[in-house]
């Protein structure tokens, strides 16, 4: 099944996809461009925590001239830097490079701790789509990539669905896209992962407990380009969906 | 009831001039090139909170952490500062900030949290001292940031909203003390109340 999280008439609704439309919690009917979409998680007791990988694709550690990493390089975000499906992500006046990132992104399910990775998918509750952009303008070789590169307000976008896992049943074997204003310039398939979904699952859980509701976007492939001010981005995964975005300069 | 953060927590390396100056030298060669330009931020998740009194963990692959005593600039609504509390961010120590610090820093438990919440004050004042066992061990004095709480804010702001529960540590000293499993840390300072906790080695 595909849930959301919507605004509509001014209120917050869970929501499941139903025929082309969002079946609301209250038993409604809306349109997909009826709604604001949030992006598709459950409120948490405690604050989310947002794992992302950097150069987990062999292809896009080539094309930013890394050799692949032998261990997951890991970064932190906050819950602020998310926002839902055809939504505004704000390009700052006069950056030179700011890029997409398609990336599968895994929502825990159960509390993890010191997972095996034969057992992880037990503790997976689904999968979204997350696009992490980046501005390689603020880049600096201090726990790098710096906060202020990745964990911008609106800069990652996640959505439009949580599909549930037994709707996924091999992540591994998923296509990626990108599409900016309806042409493809980034293809990749989670085949090509450096460290798979198990692995992450098992590592991190080897030295962090993960709660239910907590994210793990698990890196972009080869393909990045810059966006500008007006260009809309989708940025699409096999089975897990679509996410909308514009970019718009302020 | 103790207090704990409704918000992410957010630290920042290099603040104290002591710290930065200690580094200096090297930063201009590989892998840094350049001295940071932005605060050099890091999360600590929730998984790592740790309520004052509360024990702590050391996982067996660690004999010892680094104590990474400050303060904690708790934000509430319109980015205005709700108060500031005593933090101890522990790290498994480390040579090398080219990567971000997940692994040394996000440990179960790796922070503790000061049993309440200080309204107002001058954080260009604060000062805190670190006993370990009852020894005197580390003292930090936060007119010696290289950015101030204010500048701190003004900066970080500049790229994300610190939201209501959101926490923005100030930085730790240089110098900071080691401290392994069976040792008492007590973080005490002025306007405070103490933040203690004990380290205890993880079960197998």
């Amino acid at each position: 099944m595909k849930h959301a999280r919507v605004v509509f008439e001014g209120r917050t609704f869970d929501a499941t996809e139903r025929d082309g439309q969002l079946l609301l919690a209250d038993g409604r009917t809306a349109a997909f461009d009826a709604v604001q979409w949030l992006p598709p998680l459950a409120p948490v007791p405690r604050p989310r925590t947002i794992l992302a990988l950097g150069l987990n694709y062999a292809d896009h550690a080539k094309e930013l001239e890394f050799k692949a990493p032998e261990e997951p390089l890991v970064f932190v975000k906050g819950e602020g830097a998310l926002i839902g499906h055809r939504q505004t992500t704000r390009r700052p006046r006069g950056v030179q490079f700011m890029h997409y990132e398609c990336e599968l992104a895994v929502v825990v399910g159960r509390t993890a701790r010191k997972v095996k990775r034969g057992d992880a998918h037990d503790f997976i509750a689904g999968y979204t789509v997350a696009n992490d952009y980046a501005i390689r303008d603020y880049l600096e070789n201090w726990y790098r990539p710096n906060l202020r590169v990745k964990n911008r307000d609106t800069c990652t976008p996640i959505g439009p669905w949580l599909v549930d896992a037994a709707d996924v049943p091999d992540p591994q074997a998923l296509a990626l896209s990108t599409t900016v204003n309806g042409e493809v310039t980034q293809r990749g398939s989670t085949k090509d992962m450096i460290f798979d979904v198990p692995f992450l699952i098992e590592y991190f859980s080897s030295f962090m407990t993960l709660s239910p509701g907590d994210l793990i976007l698990t890196g972009t492939p080869d393909g990045v380009v810059d966006c500008q001010h007006g260009d809309v981005i989708v940025t699409e995964i096999e089975r897990v969906g679509a996410l909308m975005n514009t970019i718009e300069e302020s | 009831m103790s207090f704990l953060p409704t918000g992410t927590v957010y630290g920042v390396l290099l603040n104290f001039r002591a710290e930065f100056g200690a580094l200096a030298p090297r930063m201009h060669e590989p892998p840094y090139k350049a001295p940071p330009k932005a605060p050099v931020l890091y999360v600590k998740t929730a998984n790592t909170w740790t309520p004052s009194g509360g024990a702590i963990a050391l996982p067996a692959r660690v004999p010892e952490v680094e104590v990474g005593a400050t303060i904690g600039m708790v934000f509430g609504e319109a980015g205005r500062v709700a108060g500031y509390v005593l933090m101890n961010d522990l790290s498994v120590p480390h040579a090398s900030f080219f990567r971000p610090p997940v692994k040394f820093k996000c440990l179960d438990g790796f922070l503790g949290i000061g049993p309440a919440l200080r309204e107002g004050g001058d954080p260009d004042a604060f000062s805190l001292e670190v006993h370990i066992d009852g020894e005197l061990r580390h003292a930090a004095d936060f007119s010696q940031l290289v950015r101030s709480a204010a500048q701190l804010r003004a900066d970080v702001g500049e790229f994300m909203t610190l939201r209501p529960g959101d926490v923005l540590m100030l930085g730790c000293n240089a110098g900071r003390p080691l401290a392994k499993a069976g040792q008492r840390i007590e973080i005490t300072a002025p306007g405070f109340e103490p933040l203690a906790n004990t380290l205890v080695q993880e079960a197998a």
